[in-house]
């Protein structure tokens, strides 16, 4: 299993702060996939209209999503094609298990995949005696670290150049060791030739799915590399482990989101690679898979359904929200010490593992509202952050001197008088005390604030007493 | 219980599936056999010469290089223009597609033509698209015995040859003409929707060609 190291975010956080290589590799989210969404997002006229339509499919397949799935499933069948339900991680690493077993396999090449990761699954295929060879770029990357992804489209955003390099060498260790790789492209081409002949190796290819059409049973995935068609044109069986929220009725619906996620994530129009697969290969074709599995996972959507959580069952992984967020920029995504980082992880963590772990996430947010104002299927975010801190509260998980402020202010907030005369007396003392600079670089009882960042002085008066003021002054100009 | 009704069962406690299940039944019946169109972009509704045009500026700004010629007659001299610009070897691997089949190879004796799927040693790979996409410079390619799925992948260039007159305006019209194709919920086993040659932005956000998918694309637009 992934390890759980959420319930640590203010000390991974810390660490990540302090790193060096981390900070220097972050720059460049900070920047390209911004620019790059705004343009796509600008360059077409109906793409405010067709985040609305998006939207409204997932709604319905969702309201609906019992009578999709059987929908789906018997298209499955009639196409050849097996589909295994999994409540749990483990029910779906062992129905992995038993399909590779079936099959003789010892290697299994993976597209990438998020839900895989949810479940743990390279670590326990190998346990098992089965390689999992990750052929996206940057998972090849990050298992050869043996990390995890930092970034759901990106995982290896964490990494410099010279960082893929240094293991490179480690582990090529067959390839002359004076070749240049100083540049991507280096790297690139070394990563390509290594997992060329790993495709043709191996028996089974497990993909994820972007989408899970009930109209035709088929599964989708939206790649740039072509790893994940080789992955599953190749070896004799294609798995694909998809949760069921991946539903959507038609072609006709695929179509319409397919035209807001690439311009979302990456800013194309369209990924490079849009893949339909349809049951195991036809009689007559020359190539393509002999046998075709789709794993049906739960894993706590279910429970999500009907609740205040169950909009972030829209989510088409794109990767925005957290390309948009301050606090995500800062930290990195290993910092949210599980599989999904950003304002998405924020709200799927606390509800996948329990907000007794995830708690943290969902409070480490500006609220400035930036992922939900991207969001291609308007899932709102920050609500659903703070329905998690409200939950938080309401079990008493969080600290006892935080339970304790938050007491006293809504004590002041109940009694607005108090409240008034309270700051009235604060606010002007504050200005008072300011240093030149108008910020706070040190201030008792807000080192928590401080230590990080100034804290701005105050205004010279409370916003109630300079709009005392100004009635004051127009009901004398008015008489 | 199985896994399978566990889940169902939970999803319908969910949603409170128990009230309106006629009419649920009913809205999602109705939906699957008419599966309604949504909103198309306005560029994708443009007459043919136009959206041909689109089909090519998209094609050159994914950087997948293109060239109109006027009849099908014309494709084998295309080809072979290609590879020797390119200073690649007059050789290239294609499916037994009776579309690519028929045409006159006799015309360049010098090209070496190997057909079937492809084994990873090909440099350069020849395929037939369905139809393509005026507004994302998309080629829909089907599999099927004559169109293997390897030659879209494997080969270092792909040649893709596409007829002006199924260069469609948007996906959904060339989803549409799957189905007519298929029946409706019918697919063919892949259906590789390609939008440029491949690529990877995975190390520091640097976009470089030729992913693990071809280096090069080349689309020849007959008609």
């Amino acid at each position: 299993m992934v390890e759980i190291t959420s319930p640590r975010f203010k000390q991974n956080a810390a660490g990540a702060l302090a790193d060096e290589q981390l900070q220097k590799a972050m720059n460049n989210v900070r920047s390209k996939f911004i620019d790059k969404r705004r343009e796509a997002a600008e360059a077409l006229p109906e793409f405010e209209a067709l985040r609305d339509r998006a939207k409204a499919i997932k709604d319905h397949t969702l309201d609906h999503l019992d009578l999709y799935l059987e929908a789906y499933e018997k298209k499955v069948v009639e196409t050849g094609g097996f589909v295994h339900w999994a409540q749990t991680a483990a029910e779906a690493r062992g129905i992995v298990l038993d399909i590779c077993r079936m099959a003789n396999a010892r290697t299994v090449t993976k597209g990438k995949s998020m839900i895989t990761e949810e479940i743990g699954l390279n670590g326990f295929l190998e346990t098992m005696g089965i390689r999992p060879v990750e052929t996206d770029l940057g998972e090849y990357i990050i298992q050869l670290r043996g990390e995890h992804p930092s970034h759901i489209i990106a995982p290896a955003v964490h990494l410099t150049k010279e960082q893929v390099e240094e293991d490179f060498r480690r582990v090529h260790d067959h390839l002359p060791a004076d070749r240049d790789l100083t540049e991507p492209e280096a790297l690139l081409g070394e990563a390509r030739k290594v997992l060329r002949a790993e495709y043709f190796n191996a028996d089974v290819g497990i993909t994820g799915a972007n989408f899970l059409v009930a109209e035709t049973g088929s599964s989708i995935i939206v790649t740039n590399e072509g790893n994940g068609d080789l992955t599953q044109i190749l070896p004799r069986v294609h798995i694909v482990v998809a949760s069921i929220e991946k539903i959507v009725p038609t072609l006709e619906d695929a179509s319409q989101i397919l035209r807001v996620l690439a311009r979302s994530a990456t800013g194309q129009e369209m990924s490079t690679y849009t893949t339909v697969s349809t049951g195991p290969r036809r009689n007559g074709d020359v190539d393509g898979p002999e046998s075709y599995h789709v794993i049906l996972l739960d894993n706590g959507r279910s429970a999500m359904l009907g609740t205040e959580f169950q909009e972030m069952l829209r989510c088409i992984r794109c990767g925005a929200c957290m390309n948009h967020c301050p606090v995500y920029h800062s930290v990195g995504g290993h910092a949210y010490g599980w599989v999904y980082p950003g304002p998405l992880g924020a709200v799927l963590t606390p509800s996948l593992i329990g907000v007794e772990k995830g708690g943290h996430l969902p409070n480490a947010s500006t609220f400035c509202g930036r992922c939900e104002s991207v969001c291609p299927m308007r899932i709102p975010l920050p609500k659903m952050m703070r329905h998690w801190r409200e939950r938080e509260f309401e079990r008493g998980l969080n600290p006892a001197t935080q339970r304790y402020g938050l007491r006293l202010w809504a004590f002041f907030a109940r009694h607005p008088d108090l409240y008034r005369a309270v700051t009235g007396t604060v606010v002007p003392l504050l200005s008072l005390m300011a240093p030149k600079s108008g910020r706070f670089g040190w201030l008792p009882l807000a080192g928590g604030w401080t230590r990080h960042r100034d804290l701005p002085a105050p205004e010279k008066r409370t916003f109630m007493q300079q709009l005392r003021d100004r009635e004051a002054v127009s009901r004398q100009a008015a008489a | 219980m199985s896994a399978r009704e566990t889940i169902l069962r939970k999803v319908r406690a969910s949603l409170d599936a128990e009230r309106n299940a006629e009419q649920r039944a009913e809205t999602v019946a109705e939906r699957l056999a008419r599966a309604p169109r949504g909103l198309i972009p306005a560029r994708g509704k443009l007459p043919q010469e136009e959206r041909i045009a689109l089909f090519c500026a998209h094609l050159t700004k994914l950087a997948a290089t293109w060239r109109r010629v006027g009849s099908a007659d014309e494709v084998p001299e295309a080809v072979a223009t290609y590879l020797r610009e390119r200073n690649l070897p007059a050789s290239f691997r294609m499916g037994s597609d009776k579309r690519l089949a028929d045409l006159p190879w006799s015309g360049q004796r010098s090209l070496e033509i190997r057909t079937g799927p492809s084994d990873g040693t090909d440099e350069v790979g020849l395929s037939h698209a369905n139809s393509g996409i005026a507004e994302t410079g998309t080629l829909v390619m089907l599999s099927g015995a004559g169109n293997p799925t390897t030659i879209n992948f494997l080969p270092e260039h792909h040649i893709v040859v596409v007829e002006a007159g199924r260069i469609d305006g948007d996906l959904e019209t060339a989803v549409g003409r799957v189905r007519r194709r298929f029946g409706r919920g019918g697919m063919p086993r892949t259906v590789n929707f390609i939008s440029g040659p491949s690529r990877s932005g995975d190390i520091e956000q640097k976009i470089i060609l030729g992913a693990h998918g071809p280096r090069a694309l080349h689309v020849i637009v007959v008609g």
